[in-house]
């Protein structure tokens, strides 16, 4: 008689001593003995799952190993946002101060990439290429007197499409790249995806200023701004890309480097041709559509 | 009977000498009933006539208007966070700037979809930013404040186009700029003082960077907005 009102009080003591140990722990609701309802049950179970997951993922930090939640968790992206102000910052005077036998990836980042930078830096030129572009046929436009002010949006989507889809496709191509390279010949181990896009992201921020600068309408000032910027941000990729590619064959080596650069080349000079036109040509509001789809046609050529 | 007596003595003696502790966790709600118990408008508002709802929620986003002109640190906007004033401020802007260019698609100024999308997701992605950064502020509570900073920028863009009417030479335009910067400041400093307490300190300026940005390009869209000749 005792027996069975003996266990069911039993049971009742471990689920207290184990709510005591854990307060946020699921309850399942059996046969009349538990206080939540069914629905709280299964709203609980959710949160239980994750808190479980974010337990996992701290007790294998402590130990030492990258994290493991699943890439549809929140805590997964968020250890690509873990940074602090003053690490962005010394990032970026990274990327724009590169001393030989620094390779960005080791010294700088300490291989803990992040997405912050590249992805507000991307924002912030895009932005700053389409409205400089805009300032720039404005003071063309000025010794017109018949021309009338258009704001030229269409030239942020352009410039999103472009420089989003460098950043991200380029470096998938050269991790990809090098990864299989690295699989055939059995070398040092290379860079992980993040931090090819991280380098990419940070070598970008040299575009910032010098997109503001081509405003001057100066040729001579145009191109040779265009040179120190591509002498910078290329020496920050080639000091990043060569040590892991100098133990390939000599072919392989400077064919992917010189890949790179001209990739790079390939970009500023894209965006200063497309955003920043000439004023030799007299600049008629009914002409400009056709002359971008010149100079778009010319560029695929 | 006695003996029940017997053993229930012993039972309540030993219970007059039990005292909860402060640490043992107890589970469950307390509701105080705080204020008058007439609370039953609460439950009827379906009788209400319509004017009174739509007054209430019109009086709930005008009080939180005045709480952007004077950005104090008053937690209103965070408690009771609405879309309406976001969604209303976000129409009237993206109606306003589309008068304009309205000859050719190209070359012109931004569209109303293109307004409402930069506004939305810009203001999306910066919400995810600061939570991705370790912000405690929830995801509504950022789109609310962000949505409702916008109004010194609404209000630049009706006094942009009011002096558009009267002429678009120099003068108008050094008197645009300085609206607009104005505007922008002020936008960028009130929701900074509600967004920028929830984050760690070290992180600050990491999330007031996207929001200066966000405003920045919402108000270069104002200032060059050229109505059509």
């Amino acid at each position: 008689m005792a027996s069975p009102d003996d266990l069911k009080f039993q049971e009742f003591d471990e689920a207290t001593d184990l709510l005591l140990a854990d307060p946020g722990a699921s309850t399942l609701s059996m046969s009349g003995s538990s206080r939540t309802a069914p629905a709280g049950a299964t709203g609980d179970i959710k949160l239980d799952m994750s808190d479980d997951e974010g337990q996992e993922e701290s007790s294998e930090l402590l130990r030492g190993e990258k994290q493991t939640s699943g890439f549809w968790t929140f805590e997964y992206y968020q250890s690509f946002f873990n940074v602090d102000t003053m690490q962005v910052l010394d990032r970026v005077k990274g990327s724009v101060m590169p001393l030989p036998g620094r390779n960005f990836i080791k010294h700088t980042l300490q291989s803990s990439p992040d997405l912050y930078g590249p992805f507000w830096i991307c924002v912030t030129l895009v932005f700053s290429l389409a409205i400089s572009g805009n300032l720039s046929t404005l003071l063309n436009s000025l010794r017109s007197p018949h021309y009338h002010y258009r704001p030229q949006f269409h030239r942020v989507t352009i410039a999103a499409v472009v420089i989003f889809l460098y950043a991200w496709l380029v470096p998938l191509g050269v991790w990809g790249f090098l990864t299989w390279r690295q699989r055939e010949e059995r070398q040092q181990s290379g860079y992980s995806f993040l931090e090819t896009v991280c380098v990419y992201g940070y070598s970008l921020f040299i575009y910032i200023p010098t997109s503001v600068l081509w405003i001057l309408p100066f040729e001579w000032l145009r191109w040779l701004l265009i040179l120190v910027a591509m002498v910078i941000s290329g020496s920050v990729l080639v000091l990043t890309f060569w040590p892991v590619v100098r133990d390939d064959t000599k072919v392989t080596a400077f064919a992917t480097v010189a890949t790179i650069v001209v990739l790079h080349a390939l970009l500023s000079i894209g965006c200063k041709m497309y955003f920043f036109q000439t004023a030799t040509r007299t600049p008629v509001p009914t002409l400009a559509p056709n002359h971008t789809a010149a100079i778009l046609t010319n560029k695929t050529h | 009977m006695a003996e029940v007596d017997e053993l229930s003595k012993p039972m309540f003696a030993g219970l007059s000498d039990v005292s909860i502790s402060g640490d043992i966790p107890v589970e469950g709600e307390i509701n105080v009933p705080v204020g008058t118990p007439s609370h039953d408008d609460e439950y009827s508002t379906l009788d209400e006539p319509v004017k009174d709802t739509i007054l209430r929620d019109l009086k709930a986003v005008g009080k939180k208007f005045v709480h952007v002109m004077y950005p104090k640190k008053s937690s209103t906007l965070l408690r009771d966070w609405d879309l309406w004033g976001p969604l209303l401020l976000c129409v009237t802007l993206a109606l306003m700037l589309q008068g304009g260019s309205v000859d050719s698609k190209e070359d012109g100024g931004p569209q109303f979809a293109e307004v409402f999308v930069i506004i939305w997701f810009g203001s999306v992605i910066i919400t995810l930013n600061s939570k991705l950064l370790g912000g405690t502020i929830s995801f509504f509570q950022s789109l609310c404040v962000l949505g409702y900073c916008i109004m010194p920028l609404t209000v630049a863009m009706v006094v942009c186009r009011l002096v558009l009417l009267g002429g678009s030479g120099m003068v108008s335009f050094i008197v645009r700029l300085i609206v607009v910067t104005a505007s922008f400041s002020w936008s960028t400093f009130a929701s900074t003082a509600f967004l920028a307490d929830s984050q760690p300190s070290n992180r600050k300026a990491l999330v007031v960077y996207p929001v200066f940005l966000f405003y920045f390009v919402i108000g270069w869209m104002i200032l060059t907005f050229s109505p059509s000749a």
